[in-house]
């Protein structure tokens, strides 16, 4: 069954310079239990695309069209009580860089705890005990519990803030860049976890990254997401192997396969484009080898080729009408 | 270790011990310094035009190896030798020298390029610090120079921009230019692309790759990213908590390696292709505080091959195959005999 | 090529510009300090004025009326051909006192903050003890043994107010030596000098800009409360000069408005006016909210 259905999304940016459209008509369906990854280049939109699921845009941030459905009701219709009461408690997010914004005279456990006092009406000992449930889920020792944020190592901190994720049992978590600025080691340990904790608490995930890399362990089906828009959609070793948007291809040789053959990566020419002006037609073409007079006229749609896979581009799917 | 002569940099049992910085109380208290041991004994040789990796997490001291080599940070014991010869710190002649063979790329391009400064002024800086050209004329012409060997092209076009103006990956691209203006015979490269988006950090390690079979200029390149530095270098060392658990070459290196460091990291790099059939060695915790180091071998707490010998004494680097060395009991000699290094 | 140099500093204080443009309370203050910065050039000339011409009988404490808008003051002479030409001094005075404020603050803070260690615990404890020391009987002291010319003037306020300055020099110089450029320049082998003179000072400099203008303001007070107290320099009378004989012969009692707001609301605009020029230079220029 569809969880999140995600229709035509557009979210624009209104700034000084003009309207930044961060997200242009992005759709995507979330089934249960399955885990999607959101990648691209840093300003592609990615972690729009969260915000506007969750509704929680910064003030200059706008939702122009498009429906969000999580469980067939439209996120999009619902007033500001009634999404406060979803956020967090079905769908809850892992933010870049939480473990760093942790408060740091607070102790952790009561910063866990917060979040069930608030969104669960939780009396302090019972958010007690939930937050102690939480800690053996991630892995923290429960002794740990009234240690402040500095007394722990970077790799506690990134899994108390997936304990705060989890504190309402969502039925949706998002993982902004959920191991960037990690040691490989410690990446590791947090993806193993997210896969073990999406599979033992029957949840669905959006893992938000660059690296294009660490989805092969995580997740079931990837989208490239290029300028505000998806190019490509299918699963992850589609993606990987039979991938047939030339920036999925570039962006999948972009890194090493140690298991592989020793050969220089591939680097993308240009710059990604601004997005108050995107160019004409498809908006890669600028920066794509294969570009032809169409691409320069007419915007690509994404179509389906196979299976789940659907991709936006004049050249390889049959995109004629 | 043998043909000196070749060597452009030869370390032997380097250290640095930093002072941990004491509270009021324990300063008055006169308690003995606590130091930690950032880099605890190293020994590691570049040949001319060959490329050697430091691969280890945040707080294993690779960054500090590299600044000790060049001589940015003290070193609290061991000897380094740039061609042969041990350069003196306090000797300004003999610094002012070195300083001009060898150079340092940064981490962050966006902290590296002093923002008041417009780009030919950044370039051109080593020269006028070492008083190197003597026209203006001159200076531009060698600026030019090095900015198109970093790739930016027409040079002209990026001399009178501030660094703002540019782009992360120009940006990188003028340090680099900066680093190779000097012409220098050894650069020590700390995270070159790492604050870069992946869709440049081909062009900027291709760079690195050029310069070197080119000019014949050596590199030390330090990276967390092992699968960065089995793409470009020559020799790949694994660091962890100050010293080298291994050495050999990179292809070795990930294919051959024979450390459990060295394998469990391996084991985890993320690579663009599912495998079903991948077996990941996960380890646990984290690397302890150098403050602390354990006892025996210092990877014992989180091995998971440990035995009783580890935790009692420190294993040695040693030559498990030509070129290739580890620091392991497993591959000690007389464990070699009985079960092979490759367990 | 210096052609092109330049137009990169124009594209650079053209930038500075815009954003000033757009700050509201940096206009204003621009605009006030203007208009006194041109009477303190141009008033003696549009306006000419001696101090040591005095009234006659009936022109002693005479109200506003024609031919003298303001009144006259206590010895019969024109309060506003003094406001004017008083404008020129308290300026000059706040403007030269900031100066020795501000390169005795930028050098104490940069050496301090960029040698650290011994040199910045002993600058800063020297520091702290400018920073703490009561500056108006200080002043008072200084001014007395110096004696009241007005370059006594001038050197009592900028070396009673440059603390402050070195404080936040020092703050900024310790952020910035840790940068990588600082330790780029090292490593291609550059000495202190090079350093602080390339590196630290100009990434300093709009700080203590900033801090500069801010100092002005308070260095105009100081000389206004020096005078009211009667150590300025009579030849030279200052607003606060003008304060001063307006206490002394009584204007507040007898009801001389004319002699004692002027003087009084004028020392308030321009020390308004460098506040909110300081504090909008700072929010442009401060690299903590510079962030592009």
């Amino acid at each position: 069954m569809d969880i999140l259905k995600v229709r035509d999304l557009k979210t624009y940016f209104k700034i000084k310079a003009g309207t930044v459209k961060a997200v242009d008509g992005v759709s995507f369906t979330l089934k249960e239990g399955e885990s999607l990854g959101l990648v691209g280049e840093s300003g592609c939109g990615k972690t729009t695309i969260a915000l506007s699921i969750t509704q929680l845009l910064p003030p200059e941030g706008l939702i122009a069209g498009g429906e969000i459905y999580f469980e067939g009701t439209n996120l999009l219709k619902l007033n500001e009580e009634e999404i406060r009461a979803k956020r967090w408690k079905d769908i809850s997010i892992i933010f870049q860089g939480a473990m760093n914004a942790l408060n740091p005279v607070m102790r952790v456990g009561d910063q866990i705890s917060e979040a069930c006092v608030y969104h669960e009406g939780m009396s302090y000992d019972s958010a007690r005990k939930r937050v102690k449930e939480l800690f053996s889920l991630v892995e923290i020792d429960e002794s740990r519990i009234d240690d402040y944020p500095h007394e722990f190592s970077g790799g506690m901190k990134q899994r108390a803030v997936i304990a705060m994720a989890l504190a309402c049992g969502p039925k949706i978590v998002i993982g902004d860049e959920p191991t960037t600025a990690l040691d490989v080691m410690i990446q590791a340990q947090i993806l193993q976890l997210l896969n073990r904790l999406r599979k033992e608490m029957d949840m669905s995930m959006i893992i938000i990254t660059h690296d294009l890399s660490i989805l092969g362990e995580t997740c079931d089906k990837v989208a490239v997401v290029y300028a505000g828009k998806i190019v490509e959609i299918g699963e992850v070793e589609t993606i990987y192997e039979e991938h047939t948007h030339p920036y999925t291809e570039k962006l999948v040789k972009a890194f090493p396969n140690i298991f592989g053959k020793r050969e220089m990566t591939a680097s993308i020419p240009g710059m990604p484009p601004n997005l108050i002006n995107p160019p004409a037609g498809c908006r890669f073409h600028p920066r794509c080898e294969h570009a032809t007079e169409k691409c320069r006229l007419v915007e690509p749609k994404l179509k389906l080729i196979g299976g789940e896979h659907y991709v936006a581009c004049h050249l390889r799917g049959d995109n004629d009408e | 270790m043998n043909n000196i002569a070749n060597d452009i940099i030869e370390v032997k049992d380097l250290k640095v011990y930093f002072d941990m910085s004491r509270g009021f109380l324990e300063e008055i208290l006169a308690k003995e310094k606590r130091q930690v041991k950032a880099v605890d004994g190293i020994d590691l040789n570049i040949k001319k035009g060959e490329i050697v990796s430091l691969v280890g997490e945040s707080g294993s001291g690779k960054t500090t190896i590299g600044k000790a080599i060049l001589h940015l940070v003290e070193k609290t014991g061991g000897n380094i030798f740039f061609k042969g010869e041990e350069i003196d710190p306090k000797n300004n002649k003999e610094m002012r020298l070195f300083r001009q063979k060898a150079q340092m790329i940064f981490q962050d391009p966006y902290q590296s390029l002093n923002p008041r400064d417009i780009i030919i002024d950044i370039i051109s800086e080593p020269l006028e610090v070492n008083k190197l050209v003597k026209t203006e004329a001159e200076k531009r012409e060698r600026v030019v120079r090095a900015l198109e060997w970093a790739g930016l092209k027409p040079a002209e076009d990026y001399l009178y921009r501030y660094p703002h103006e540019l782009s992360g990956g120009q940006r990188q691209r003028v340090a680099i230019a900066g680093a190779l203006v000097l012409e220098p015979e050894f650069i020590v490269a700390d995270e070159p692309v790492s604050m870069l988006d992946v869709s440049i950090r081909a062009d900027i390690l291709r760079l690195m790759l050029n310069q070197c079979r080119q000019k014949g200029t050596s590199y030390l390149f330090i990276t967390h990213d092992l699968s960065l530095a089995w793409l470009i270098s020559d020799r790949i060392a694994t660091v962890y908590l100050g010293k080298i658990v291994e050495i050999g070459d990179a292809r070795l290196m990930v294919g051959k390696s024979v450390h459990p460091y060295t394998k469990a990291l391996v084991s985890v790099m993320p690579v663009p292709k599912v495998r079903k059939d991948r077996k990941m060695t996960i380890l646990e915790g984290e690397t302890p505080n150098p403050i602390n180091i354990p006892s025996g071998c210092r990877f014992h707490p989180r091995c998971p091959n440990v035995m009783g010998k580890c935790r009692e004494s420190e294993p040695e680097l040693i030559e498990i195959e030509p070129g290739h060395f580890a620091a392991c009991h497993l591959c000690s000699p007389h464990n070699i005999n009985k079960k092979g290094p490759r367990s | 090529m210096e052609n092109a140099k330049k137009a990169a500093r124009k594209r650079k204080i053209r930038k500075f510009i815009e954003s000033f443009k757009t700050n509201k309370m940096g206009m204003i203050g621009a605009i006030i300090l203007g208009i006194f910065i041109f009477l303190a050039i141009f008033g003696p000339i549009i306006y000419p004025y001696d101090p040591m011409q005095f009234g006659t009988a009936k022109d002693v404490m005479a109200p506003p009326g024609p031919g003298r808008i303001l009144g006259s003051d206590d010895m019969g002479r024109d309060v506003l051909g003094g406001l004017i030409s008083g404008t020129r001094i308290s300026l000059a005075v706040g403007i030269l006192a900031t100066i020795i404020s501000m390169v005795v603050g930028t050098i104490i803070g940069v050496a301090s903050g960029y040698y650290g260690g011994r040199t910045d615990a002993i600058l800063m404890r020297f520091t702290d003890m400018f920073l703490v020391i009561p500056w108006l009987p200080l002043m008072l002291v200084l001014a007395a043994i110096l004696g009241s010319s007005i370059w006594n003037i001038i050197l009592v306020i900028g070396l009673t107010s440059w603390a402050g300055t070195a404080r936040v020099v020092r703050a900024q110089a310790l952020s910035i030596k840790e940068r990588q450029f600082v330790e780029r320049a090292k490593s291609i082998g550059a000495d202190d000098r090079h350093i602080m003179v390339k590196h630290i000072l100009p990434n300093v400099f709009p700080l203590v800009f900033a801090n500069t203008i801010l100092v002005s303001a308070v260095a105009i007070l100081s000389e206004t409360t020096l005078s009211f107290l009667g150590m300025g320099d009579p030849t030279h009378p200052s607003w606060g000069m003008m304060l001063h004989f307006a206490f002394e012969s009584g204007a507040a009692s007898v009801g001389a408005f004319w002699f004692l707001l002027p003087p009084g609301l004028c020392v308030v605009a321009v020390v308004l006016a460098f506040t909110f020029l300081g504090y909008a230079f700072d929010e442009i220029l401060n690299p903590k909210l510079e962030r592009r």
